[in-house]
């Protein structure tokens, strides 16, 4: 199975659509393929129906958060300086990710190749949060998507039943997100050095304090 | 035949009921807590700290490094290094715990903790009774109730137990041994130095170092 | 049964409701409740005791496995997959050390191979063993073949306690290879259970299989056609037993299972009986593979020498690593960026998606053949929820 040779088969097949190979520095050289999220569901029915081979079984489906990193890098670049041709040291600032990534993981099993790894990005990690749901081409993706949704925060347009599947329904947060605060509202534990610990004393010494003004009151 | 598969499974009861009459693998049940199972060798469940000679304070092996601190998964052990050195079970001056606590209600008995540690000092235990009826100090257990004796170790883990003494005599061994040709070199230094110059005084306080000083823990992190 | 709970019903779309018809009942079966193996909760709504609508309901053991992976190093998530699917601690080692292992690029020695086929299989035939007394219990066969089937499985129990030195949360592979060597004695012990399991298989079978009541409880309910099965990700023996094909101890051949020689039972019509069947059939297959690999088990070492425990920082890359869990496919997905944590952990719990099919499974068949339906997925909280 080659990456590139699926590639020009969606792209001969679905028209319009914007693909683009990601590669993998890793040894496993599972390279993935980002699809624009206008037409992934026609990808998704094209892989499964009419793609060779047929992706007909979607095994995992999960989210990635991308906070915005800023790296700042030096680079040499070549620049004429007073006509003279000179490598010049630039401070360059890259800025990277602030987006959520929803990852799948497809197979055939008619003939037994796979992984595709089938990547879309949201626009940003607030607003622009909404991503075609899959669900409808491969029903697996129904429970795993929630949980996408329920941790991540993408929501999934055209999803039968999106609703949270780990977390309860009153629940506000998105714990897997990078920036994710934990509640400091703990059990004691004896562990007399953790920052478990520090939070926890310090959350119950405000409520101690809130009790007393009431009480007070 | 109707009623065909009660006949079957009554037959299949009997037989097994009948059976543990006769054959004694059979008889499954044990009566806890007066008849017990022997225990099998390999099995753990808490860590404890395994000490030297006699002393559980002077004999600890631990020379409180951090790194099971550091690679607990659950984040159970809290250590306090200490500020003085003195001496353990073979002379050697060595860092001490002041502190080794060990919260068993959060501990998962993973034993991560004795595959890191680079000096044999924590092992895992089989004690398993160890209900208490204080909910966080009983099971938050200190030093003095971690220390167990070598020959306690040797009892619970012979097989393991052999090998890590053998490993460690071959280690100390390998310094003594070193420590000789370290010895050996500088007496050959010295002596080829006074060969050179017959006319000075000779090399009567060649610097021997004396066994037990090599107290570089760090070296010996590295090599492991 | 249960404890039904008349809750209000303004919410459902009656049926013609006349003094005849009846009212509809949605009761909350779970999330204490013996039959759904855990804290597991459907909410069903009844019409009479046929179900016409099921919802399952997670989260009760949820806590966070992922995240607090993405806090620990590489090792020290080992032994949290101990306590995704408890029953079989030493398949979820394998799959995310199968993971880590294509992330990173290590090898694995071939004793350790050997090892980890020999423990994996041992894993699958207590997890089954425990399965299918499990379901009979289910059915109302109360004790006495969960009895069995628990005889069974503490015998290898005890081989997991005399190897890894506990019996459930075993922490028995790293990176690279297996903890531990084989204690002396452990092999012999080893045969004499492997040989003496094929008559525990058969006491059962000759028991069981054509048992009228057997039979009619579990012929024809919660069926799962092929097409279905694929589309909804389902996935190991619940799969097989819908006829799909699929092992990824065929497909991946992952670790060195070209080198034995085994079948795949299918099934043929993806019901309550099939799956049942499945699990046995499954059981003999790797007692065929244990003989084998004992047998072939070389000498040599069981770990990767130049794979380093601690300190252990993979280049920054991805890899999606998995195997054939007695539950189906366990896999582990990996980022790293190059830092002593994983960038992203994320696991594909078997559980949890064998359960997509679970409400059009169960509908138009009565109450007590939901708890079996739920019975014969073979789910673990621990994974579902994580």
């Amino acid at each position: 199975m080659n990456l590139e040779e699926i590639k020009s088969q969606i792209e001969a097949n679905v028209p319009g659509c914007s693909l683009e190979i990601l590669p993998n520095a890793s040894p496993s050289g599972q390279h993935s393929l980002l699809v624009d999220p206008e037409h992934a569901l026609t990808v998704a029915s094209f892989l499964r129906d009419g793609a060779s081979p047929h992706f007909d079984y979607c095994s995992n489906v999960t989210g990635i958060d991308w906070p915005l990193k800023e790296t700042s890098s030096k680079q040499k670049t070549k620049k004429i300086v007073d006509g003279v041709e000179k490598e010049v040291e630039e401070l360059v600032k890259i800025s990277t990710g602030n987006y959520l990534e929803v990852v799948y993981h497809l197979f055939s099993q008619e003939n037994r190749q796979g992984p595709l790894v089938l990547r879309m990005r949201t626009g940003d990690r607030a607003e622009r949060v909404h991503l075609p749901s899959l669900t409808p081409v491969w029903r697996s993706a129904e429970f795993q998507e929630r949980e996408v949704y329920d941790l991540f925060g993408i929501v999934f347009d055209g999803h039968p039943d999106l609703r949270r599947l780990l977390m309860w329904e009153d629940f506000t947060d998105h714990p897997m997100r990078k920036d994710y605060v934990d509640p400091d509202d703990y059990e004691y534990e004896p562990t007399a050095h953790d920052e478990v610990l520090r939070r926890t004393q310090a959350h119950y010494a405000a409520q101690e304090a809130l009790s007393g003004a009431e009480e007070a009151r | 035949m109707l009623g065909d598969g009660i006949i079957k499974g009554l037959a299949e009861t009997a037989r097994n009921f009948f059976g543990s009459y006769v054959d004694k693998e059979r008889l499954t049940t044990v009566q806890y807590p007066e008849e017990r199972l022997p225990q099998i060798e390999g099995t753990r469940d808490f860590p404890f700290l395994v000490y030297d000679g006699d002393d559980w304070e002077k004999g600890l092996r631990c020379v409180s490094c951090h790194i099971c601190e550091k690679e607990c998964p659950p984040k159970c052990i809290f250590i306090e290094k200490s500020k003085d050195k003195k001496p353990d079970a073979v002379g050697k001056l060595q860092f001490y715990p002041v502190r080794f606590d060990i919260d068993v209600s959060v501990c998962m008995s993973c034993q991560i903790c004795v595959e890191v540690c680079p000096f044999d000092a924590i092992k895992m235990d089989v004690e398993f009774e160890l209900s208490s009826d204080d909910r966080f100090g009983g099971l938050l257990h200190h030093k003095d109730k971690l220390a167990k004796s070598n020959e306690y170790y040797h009892k619970i883990h012979p097989t393991e137990a052999a090998a890590v003494d053998a490993a460690l005599a071959e280690e100390r061994e390998k310094e003594k041994e070193k420590q000789k040709q370290a010895a050996l070199a500088a007496a050959a230094a010295a002596a080829a130095k006074a060969a050179a110059a017959p006319a000075s005084a000779p090399a009567a306080h060649v610097p021997v170092p004396a066994p037990g000083t090599n107290t570089d823990t760090s070296a010996k992190e590295e090599t492991k | 049964m249960s404890v039904l709970t008349e809750v209000s019903i303004d919410t459902i779309s009656q049926p013609a409701n006349d003094h005849l018809h009846g009212d509809l009942l949605e009761i909350s079966m779970g999330p204490h409740h013996p039959s759904t193996h855990g804290v597991f909760r459907m909410n069903i709504v009844l019409d009479g005791e046929r179900v016409v609508k099921l919802k399952p309901v997670f989260g009760y053991l949820h806590r966070n496995h992922e995240k607090i992976a993405e806090h620990e190093t590489y090792l020290g998530s080992m032994p949290y997959t101990d306590r995704l699917d408890y029953i079989c601690s030493i398949t979820n080692n394998w799959a995310y050390a199968l993971a880590v292992e294509k992330l990173a690029g290590i090898p694995v020695p071939e004793r350790a191979e050997y090892l980890r086929v020999i423990t994996g299989e041992l894993t699958r035939l207590q997890n089954h063993a425990g399965l299918i007394g499990f379901l009979l219990q289910d059915m109302g066969a109360s004790g006495t073949p969960l009895m069995y089937a628990f005889r069974e499985r503490e015998k290898i129990l005890d081989l997991f306690e005399a190897l890894t030195g506990s019996r459930m949360m075993c922490n028995y592979m790293r990176f690279g290879g297996c903890r531990r060597d084989l204690p002396s004695g452990w092999m012999e012990h080893a045969q004499k259970v492997v040989d003496g399991f094929p008559r525990f298989l058969d006491e059962f079978e000759r028991l069981l299989r054509t048992n009228e009541i057997l039979m009619a409880r579990t012929q024809g309910i919660g069926i799962v056609t092929r097409e279905q099965a694929i589309n909804a990700g389902i996935s190991g023996p619940m799969a097989r037993a819908s006829g799909v094909n699929y092992d990824l101890r065929k497909v991946d051949k992952y670790g060195i299972y070209d080198r034995f020689s085994f079948r795949v039972p299918l099934g043929e019509h993806g019901d309550v009986y099939d799956r049942y069947m499945m699990r046995l059939l499954e059981m003999r297959e790797s007692i065929e593979i244990l003989k084998q690999a004992m047998r072939d088990l070389p000498s040599g070492p069981i770990m990767d020498p130049n794979t380093k425990i601690r300190n252990f920082r993979p280049k920054a890359g991805e890899a999606y690593g998995r195997i054939e869990a007695p539950k189906g496919e366990l896999g582990f997905y990996l980022i790293s960026d190059g830092g002593p944590n994983p960038y992203r952990y994320r696991v594909r719990p078997p559980s949890l998606i064998n359960l997509t099919l679970l409400e059009q499974m169960c509908l138009g068949h009565n109450v007590s053949d939901v708890v079996i339906i739920l019975g014969s997925v073979d789910i673990v909280l621990g994974e579902v929820d994580r």
